[in-house]
């Protein structure tokens, strides 16, 4: 037997354990996300998945529903705040859409024309992060990079190998990966990992790939980020 | 190559020591990374190879831990590796002249290794010695109260190679400097005499908590001797003294009570890792009183039924670390740690201490027991609280050094006698650590609602501008507000104070604090990993004279969303050093606000320092537009 919360006025059913984004994506709603996937377990870094729970704002891909809460997440307040973060996200790193191979499959991109990002705002940081082209099959590209550490649970929890980690602190914080000479080539990662799969951003790329897909009709270029969520109620 | 004691033994020996004293556990992580550095000056890849074999855990998970703690070092950095102090009152008893005394000294730039690998000198958050600064670190070794001859002096000996064991004794003396005592400074309780009490103690009504839980409760004979402390510790409405001032009996209780796993067991765990800038108390009561302390975890361990505890010492206390086993060793030879204490038959609790590695997050008790955990230091995602899932999942209770104190008082002389101390919400009294423009900086322990005018008074400040309470994430009290006072009512505070006189630059103050707040970020939120850059960006623009009141509407824009969106409070209080001096000192920010309009942060002539770093040239023509006062002086 399920139970309810309201979000943004409406009445969402869950059961017992269901984060708020679980059950708001079980219902077709969707609320802005980077460092969350359903498969695995929610690691409540990026913070974009922010609602204000009985006005208090907290990460929805870590609290668990309850019945009767007031959740509200569409709201002017907390996209400007969304959009902040994501714009704190594209200066942080060196993003550069129109030249990047993961350009209209990028969630970072997606998420930015979803919540009206129109300029980057701050000045950027311009980081220098080497790539690393040594794996025969994949290319780490680690100026995208958000640190919302996916490839690292996808490593560890799906293909048991630990090839990613987060290493440093603060804003020097960065991606390694398991080997003495820090090239991926020297570690045990193959391209049908979950790792090479999950990477929302631009960072793990398959080679000899590239742009296989023309600019214009890719996942977001045919219907926004959201939509697919939000398919789940249409027609009902 | 004498230089190191342990030189003499192979990288491989000193690994294979070091794991198999931690037992082969990953869990010990930071300790044996810890460890291994003092005897091999920094992680090699050779130790990064070795341990990974020696505790089968994935070469990631060790640098990922080694990477996030200040003082490991996985690039070499000398065989002296020195840090100086940064902390807002070590730059206002000159630090800067000092640092760049030793790097022309060594010829060396702040941040580098010198090219023969012999020595490194670096910046790191306050060392907690603010009342004997300038300080720094070497090797982990503190030496405060530094001055321009022993700079010259140090450099000497590094230039000698002389090791450190053959340094004048006198440098690394650090005093207590305690000015005004009372209940906790002053106390004179023999060891064992708080558990004496706790344990003869019955309930004055009755049998009220579920039994099997504690040492006592479970025996057929028992006595409710670990419930009616919890009494007592409810009735002094005793308040955790980190600053944020959680009911302890709440805690303990909550503890307690929390259903255990099979396997599992409670945790007593004392925070010992003193990070807020401004702040010492710790290290004094940790040097004259360590009975107390442990005594009072020893009380906890009583009242909610755990055998093993920790006390995490921050790493800058590292020269603590012998004092405090000696400690321990001498109670377990007193039947007051480890088996049967008392003569308790069944009655076990002993302690462990852990040393942090240069992590004010780890201070944030969930990124503690992270850190206890040989892990990277970041908070955890809450609910679940540590009193049900803390160290290894299982219900752990983290109490400040001054908390545990206090409880072995109550334990001693009962919770009226501590409830009738202080004010009504702010039961016992609080050790303020008083820094920076007074005549008599050090320790002061006053009874809760003593206001600030009094302390001024006491440690004789004159000409005050403004009082730093509570740290960089505390407040910041100008002249009007002098007659507030102590107390959870009114101004909580784990224990800094900071005093400007009126010669302070009020904004570099606040400039200091959002630059130890970057430094300090875990990176783990976005919000707080770029925020706090950002707001240095933003306190560093106005510094260097292109602010406009664009980045006025900035910083408070940032401010709103770092308190909103952060993970954890360092996120939520890295502003308020910012706010509070904008509203309080605005001119200090006037004087900054060069620009009617927006203007760029980026500046041409600064960007060419480099180049003229590498040709050795300051001259007007090495300069896009040479500095008026130049331009004049030279006309």
């Amino acid at each position: 037997m399920s139970t309810n919360f309201m979000l943004d006025g409406q009445s969402i059913p869950f059961e017992d354990g269901q984060t708020i984004i679980q059950a708001a994506t079980q219902a077709g709603v969707y609320i802005p996300h980077l460092c969350y996937h359903p498969e695995f377990k929610p690691h409540g870094s990026c913070k974009l998945c922010t609602v204000k729970v009985n006005g208090r704002q907290t990460a929805s891909c870590t609290m668990r529903a309850s019945a009767g809460m007031v959740v509200e997440n569409n709201t002017e307040e907390l996209n400007a705040e969304r959009r902040a973060l994501t714009q704190m996200l594209f200066v942080e790193g060196n993003h550069f859409c129109p030249s990047c191979e993961k350009s209209g499959n990028c969630q970072l991109q997606a998420t930015a024309y979803h919540l009206g990002m129109m300029s980057p705002h701050y000045d950027h940081f311009f980081p220098n992060r080497p790539v690393d082209a040594s794996h025969p099959d994949v290319l780490l590209d680690f100026n995208r990079c958000i640190l919302c550490s996916l490839c690292v649970r996808a490593s560890r929890d799906v293909d048991k190998k630990n090839v990613f980690a987060l290493s440093g602190r603060g804003i020097k914080t960065h991606l390694i990966v398991n080997a003495a000479s820090g090239h991926l080539a020297d570690t045990n990662f193959t391209i049908d990992d979950k790792a090479a799969k999950v990477c929302p951003v631009g960072v793990i790329l398959h080679k000899r790939n590239g742009f296989a897909v023309p600019i214009g009709e890719r996942t977001y270029d045919k219907a926004p980020i959201g939509a697919q969520v939000e398919a789940v109620t249409e027609g009902v | 190559m004498a230089l190191n004691e342990m030189r003499a033994e192979t990288t491989a020996a000193v690994v294979e020591r070091v794991v198999a004293r931690y037992r082969r556990d990953p869990v010990n992580m930071l300790q044996i990374l810890r460890e291994i550095q003092e005897a091999c000056d920094w992680l090699s890849p050779d130790v990064i190879d070795l341990l990974q074999a020696a505790l089968g855990v994935p070469r990631t998970k060790i640098e990922g831990v080694a990477g996030f703690y200040s003082f490991l070092y996985t690039q070499p950095r000398g065989q002296y590796r020195i840090l100086f102090s940064d902390n807002i009152t070590d730059r206002m008893l000159g630090n800067q002249a000092l640092i760049k005394r030793l790097c022309e000294n060594l010829w060396l730039e702040p941040g580098k290794t010198s090219e023969d690998g012999l020595v490194s000198i670096d910046l790191t958050s306050c060392t907690g010695m603010c009342d004997q600064g300038p300080a720094l670190l070497i090797n982990n070794r503190a030496i405060p109260r530094l001055t321009a001859t022993i700079i010259d002096e140090i450099a000497e000996l590094v230039r000698n190679w002389t090791p450190l064991s053959e340094w004048p004794a006198a440098y690394f003396a650090v005093e207590n400097n305690i000015r005004q005592a009372d209940i906790l400074l002053g106390a004179c309780m023999k060891p064992g005499e708080g558990l004496r009490a706790a344990r003869e103690r019955t309930p004055s009504d009755g049998f009220k908590s579920s039994n099997m839980r504690s040492w006592r409760e479970g025996l057929p004979s028992g006595i409710s001797g670990p419930s009616a402390m919890l009494d007592e510790i409810k009735r002094a409405n005793l308040r955790g003294r980190g600053g944020a001032g959680f009911s302890t009996a709440l805690k303990w209780e909550a503890c307690r009570n929390a259903q255990l796993q099979p396997g599992h067991e409670r945790f007593v765990v004392c925070n010992a890792d003193e990070g807020e800038p401004g702040t010492f108390k710790d290290r004094v009561l940790l040097t004259t009183c360590p009975d107390l302390v442990i005594e009072g975890m020893t009380v906890a361990a009583y009242t909610i039924g755990a055998k093993r505890g920790f006390i995490y010492l921050r790493g800058e206390y590292r020269y603590l670390l012998e004092p405090l086993n000696a400690v321990l060793e001498r109670r377990r030879n007193e039947h007051l740690l480890g088996k049967d204490i008392l003569g308790i038959a069944g009655g076990d609790f002993d302690i462990e201490i852990h040393l942090g590695a240069g992590a004010y997050i780890c201070g944030e008790e969930s990124a503690l027991i992270e850190s206890l955990e040989g892990k990277r230091g970041t908070p955890r995602n809450r609910p679940p609280f540590p009193v049900t899932n803390g160290y290894l999942d299982q219900p752990t209770i983290v109490n400040n050094v001054e908390t545990y104190a206090a409880a072995a008082l109550i334990a001693l002389n009962g919770g009226d006698w501590y409830a009738d101390i202080g004010t009504r919400h702010s039961a016992g009294t609080k050790i303020l650590s008083v820094s920076g423009d007074c005549e008599r900086p050090g320790l002061y322990e006053y009874p809760f609602g003593v206001s600030i005018r009094q302390v001024l008074a006491d440690c004789g400040a004159s000409d005050t501008q403004a009082v730093q309470v509570s740290g960089p994430s505390g407040v910041c009290l100008g002249v009007d507000e002098f007659d507030r006072r102590i107390g959870f009512e009114d101004i909580p505070t784990a224990g800094a104070f900071m005093i400007f006189n009126q010669s302070r630059d009020m904004f570099e103050v606040a400039r200091n604090f959002v630059h130890f707040f970057q430094h300090e970020s875990c990176g783990f939120c976005t919000p707080c990993r770029v925020g706090t850059s950002l707001l240095k960006n933003l306190m560093d623009k106005l510094h260097n004279g292109h602010g406009s009141p664009y980045d006025f509407a900035e910083i408070e824009n940032l401010s709103q969303l770092l308190q909103s969106m952060s993970h954890c409070g360092l996120g939520h209080t890295a502003c308020n050093p910012v706010l509070d001096t904008i509203e309080k000192f605005r001119p200090a920010y006037d004087k900054r606000m060069e620009h009617d309009q927006f203007a760029p942060a980026f500046d041409l002539d600064r960007a060419l320092s480099e180049a003229r770093q590498m040709t050795g040239r300051d001259d007007a023509g090495a300069h896009l537009h040479a500095p008026r006062t130049v331009l004049g002086e030279e006309a």
